[in-house]
């Protein structure tokens, strides 16, 4: 039986080919357009949509990222510059306050010199008055003393 | 002996007269039969469409991006979309038939001549699936290049001419008696192994006959996008 029907016997056989053929894929055909409406159009559209939604949630997070560093970089330089400002200004107030406290040593000693000089003077002053005074006195009394001796000769 | 083997039925047909054709009626019945499985459980899985996909629409969005993978690697990104529902028509076909054929127990049906199996074990399916797919590149290469598709045929030089005339012959050749052959092949020996042992060896055997089903159905789709990719290409 298998080797009279094996090739091409006029009924049967493996290689018997018919209008089972072109049937076939005329169905092929028909199922393509059924499943690209059933299936692939449907699906791809599902997939493609969340494609696209996720791609855009990278896009979308990379632009905030980027955004984030920026306002980063850029709280950062101004900390920087606030940083060397409030420098700036406590060195300048140091600077400020040594002046004044210099000014205002220079100042008291400037006075304390002068008052000192002043006492000093009047010091000298009195003391030259008082030193005239005793040779004046010195001398009345002197001249006092020749006086009377000279009288009582 | 001889009698034995034929008890498998090798080349045996139902026929269906229809006017003046004839039908191998056995080959259709199992692929009406499988081919609604496969809409069913298409229907069913593309039902609910939502963004989370959950169960069934799961897995065939993991389908849809296979094939898709297969179309795009091989036909090329411009013109894969095109193409896309035919080469996972072909796949789909190819695997459900060879994959019903060895896995649904068909010998339990009695018909009054032949038997059921994988519809690719007809010969005539696999040559319409062939067929199709050189009708496909043709159109695919002459819709996309007009009649610059035949610069094709002379490309690095002309001598190429005779051997890229033969190709189109031995392309739906070999397409077609690859699939026919490994998958009738299967059945006979899985038929063979069941006739003689018929406890615990063939199933094995039926296990390397689901892989190479598989297989086969994903070397028809390949090669199918292969060609269609082939027509498509640009060569400067």
């Amino acid at each position: 039986m298998l080797a009279f029907n094996f090739f091409g016997a006029t009924e049967g056989g493996l290689f018997d080919i018919n209008a089972t053929l072109p049937l076939m894929a005329i169905q092929v055909v028909a199922l393509t357009y059924i499943l690209n409406s059933l299936f692939f159009k449907p699906v791809g559209n599902v997939v493609e949509k969340r494609e696209k939604f996720v791609s855009n949630n990278i896009i979308e997070a990379k632009n905030k990222l980027s955004e984030v560093k920026k306002l980063e970089a850029d709280l950062l330089t101004q900390l920087q510059s606030a940083r060397t400002e409030a420098q700036r200004i406590v060195s300048e107030a140091e600077n400020e306050s040594d002046k004044l406290y210099k000014e205002a040593l220079e100042l008291a000693n400037n006075e304390a010199n002068a008052s000192k000089e002043k006492a000093r003077l009047e010091i000298e002053n009195q003391t030259s008055a008082a030193r005239d005074q005793l040779s004046k006195q010195a001398d009345d009394l002197s001249k006092l003393i020749v006086n009377r001796l000279i009288l009582e000769k | 002996m001889l009698t034995n083997f034929a008890a498998l039925e090798v080349g045996q047909h139902l026929y269906w007269q229809i006017g003046n054709i004839r039908l191998h009626g056995q080959v259709f019945l199992t692929s009406w039969i499988l081919l609604g499985a496969l809409l069913v459980f298409i229907s069913l899985g593309t039902k609910k469409m939502e963004n989370d996909p959950k169960g069934l629409q799961n897995l065939l969005e993991f389908l849809w991006d296979y094939i898709r993978d297969l179309a795009r690697t091989q036909i090329g990104e411009k013109v894969y979309r095109d193409w896309m529902p035919f080469i996972g028509t072909l796949f789909l076909f190819v695997f459900v038939s060879n994959w019903g054929g060895a896995l649904i127990p068909w010998r339990l049906i009695k018909l009054p001549s032949g038997e059921l199996g994988a519809p690719t074990a007809d010969i005539n399916t696999t040559i319409a699936l062939a067929l199709l797919v050189s009708l496909s590149y043709f159109y695919a290469g002459l819709s996309n290049k007009g009649w610059r598709y035949f610069e094709y045929y002379v490309h690095p030089t002309p001598i190429m001419l005779p051997f890229k005339i033969l190709e189109d012959f031995t392309k739906p050749l070999s397409l077609s008696f690859r699939l026919f052959g490994n998958i009738l092949a299967d059945e006979l020996v899985v038929g063979v192994l069941v006739f003689l042992v018929p406890l615990i060896l063939p199933i094995p055997v039926m296990f390397l006959g689901l892989f190479t089903s598989a297989i086969q159905a994903l070397i028809f789709a390949t090669l199918a996008a292969y060609y269609i990719g082939e027509a498509v290409e640009e060569h400067h």
